[in-house]
């Protein structure tokens, strides 16, 4: 009983932001008679999510599984190459001003290139560039992550002669992990990004952005709408689930809250 | 004298960088077994980097550092001395056990040995029941005695201490100063101890070294002759006064009062109030 008030006090304000805020939108679509072409109204969307639900969830497993090639490939790497660059300070001097400055550049600019690559239609062209987004951001967090290492931490393992493979498995390792998985909820995103955006510079028939940018060109705004939903929903779940892994995994951290003995 | 001594030091000089900061100069320094002497000196004297060289965690940059009667190097490779810093230095993602137990998971020591000899210190640091917690729920104090419960994990002949009870408050810390002093007679380990508190260095040791301002040197040793056991009355004996007015004085002919040193080089001044 409790926790079903806990439950709503924490989450009532939220869920009624949400419904507010389709109701103003469903309620302007109609009272205004805004035309279907410029937004169309949320019961309209939903009621497409529904009746073309087929098209639609194929569409968007297809570019969910670009983005998450390219998450496992772009992510994989970054953390390798955190692991090496960590390990040798002139690499770390070498290479991480560029790796930080990657984070400003517009890398999804580069989709067309990589279609013009790796394939216009396969999805080795979306995985490419969406594993080039991730990879980034997951390099300059884990090598944060296990740079920033509490010294005395590291001191203390030397007391007991322990190797540099012993203190990276036990010490460095583990205290990364919030920067890695900090790294990891980033890359979710870009990673859709990615493929969508890549999809729009051409793709796979069926894949879900170049079915949202056909649906714009032959004014099925209903589709293109439900698609993008869509697209932000599984968007949702594939940072909530990484967040999710996180909790698991982490349940020790402070974060994670918990009372203090005294 | 030197080969019988847990700890010799003989003419050890640490500058740092090229031609930079000289931290210590020419230190002569033998600790005996069982004895408990503490380090005590302005901040920026070089009293950590000293104990450090001991733990062979920094290297000297010239003299001769011998510790059980090997290397500092070898020593520490031989996991010769347990070390305590400011700062527990506990491991969150391991539980209490755990985090005691690591010097011995680390050694190969079998998991019914390593449960047992965990039981035995959680007891010793009095903290039965709380194995399973982890470090950010605990206080402080807590915290620092599972960082001493887990240097002793292994019976090293030597404790290396570097400020343990510097970040607590004064209560904590007089309390902590106690139990060290109930577990060191219990274990006749030798303690190596830096501190910045005159009052918490004279009840603790049996000799404490005073040192000078940057570079640092020995500026005197001061012999404690308070009779052990010592407890809470301790503090109140005119011996304890005359003995913690002396290292006092000897601090400031080593040229800075710790009262007016600054805050700064990584070291916390104490909040140690002057009776």
């Amino acid at each position: 009983m409790r926790r079903v008030r806990r439950f709503v006090h924490d989450w009532l304000p939220a869920l009624a932001v949400f419904v507010l805020g389709i109701l103003i939108w469903e309620g302007a679509v109609r009272g205004f008679d805004i035309q279907n072409f410029l937004l169309p109204a949320p019961s309209s969307i939903v009621e497409t999510l529904w009746s073309d639900r087929g098209e639609l969830w194929s569409a968007a497993f297809f570019t969910f599984r670009e983005a998450l090639g390219g998450f496992v490939i772009g992510c994989s790497l970054g953390f390798i190459a955190a692991v090496v660059v960590s390990r040798w300070r002139l690499l770390r001097a070498a290479v991480m001003p560029y790796a930080i400055a990657a984070g400003a550049v517009p890398i999804i600019a580069f989709a067309p290139i990589t279609n013009n690559w790796f394939g216009v239609t396969g999805m080795t062209s979306k995985m490419v560039i969406a594993a080039v987004l991730c990879f980034f951001p997951m390099l300059v967090n884990t090598m944060r992550g296990l740079t920033s290492v509490n010294p005395a931490a590291i001191e203390l393992m030397r007391s007991y002669a322990a190797n540099e493979r012993t203190v990276f498995r036990r010490v460095r390792l583990p205290s990364s992990l919030p920067y890695v998985f900090s790294g990891l909820k980033v890359a979710t995103v870009l990673a859709m990004i990615g493929a969508i955006v890549g999809d729009y510079f051409g793709g796979a028939p069926g894949a879900l952005g170049v079915e949202i940018r056909r649906w714009v060109g032959i004014f099925a705004f209903d589709q293109a709408w439900a698609g993008i939903v869509l697209a932000s929903l599984l968007g949702i779940a594939f940072y909530g689930s990484v967040a999710l892994v996180e909790r698991l995994t982490m349940s020790w951290h402070p974060s994670m809250r918990g009372a203090r003995a005294e | 004298m030197s080969n019988q001594a847990v700890v010799s030091l003989r003419n050890v000089t640490k500058s740092f960088g090229a031609g930079g900061v000289t931290a210590v100069q020419s230190i002569d320094l033998d600790v005996r077994p069982g004895e408990f002497v503490s380090l005590i000196g302005p901040s920026g004297c070089g009293k950590s980097t000293l104990l450090r060289i001991v733990g062979d965690l920094v290297e000297p940059t010239s003299g001769e550092v011998v510790v059980n009667g090997k290397s500092a190097r070898q020593a520490r490779l031989d996991r010769d001395y347990g070390i305590v810093f400011q700062d527990a230095v506990l491991y969150d993602w391991r539980t209490v056990s755990k985090n005691i137990a690591l010097p011995l998971e680390l050694m190969g020591v079998d998991r019914e040995s390593r449960a047992a000899r965990v039981q035995e210190l959680m007891q010793l640091v009095e903290l039965e029941g709380f194995d399973k917690h982890h470090p950010w729920q605990l206080s402080g104090g807590m915290q620092q005695r599972v960082s001493i419960a887990r240097a002793l994990s292994f019976s090293p002949a030597l404790l290396l201490m570097d400020e343990p009870f510097g970040a607590l408050d004064e209560m904590t810390r007089e309390r902590l100063n106690m139990e060290l002093l109930r577990i060191w007679a219990g274990i006749g380990s030798t303690i190596l101890f830096v501190t910045h508190s005159i009052s918490e260095a004279v009840f603790l040791s049996t000799r404490v070294v005073v040192m000078s301002r940057r570079p640092g040197r020995i500026a005197a040793i001061v012999d404690v002759d308070l009779p052990q056991p010592r407890n809470a009355d301790t503090r109140e004996e005119p011996r304890f006064f005359e003995l913690v007015t002396e290292v006092r004085d000897r601090l400031r002919e080593g040229g800075l009062d710790e009262d007016r040193t600054a805050p700064g080089e990584g070291e916390l001044v104490s909040a140690e109030e002057t009776p």
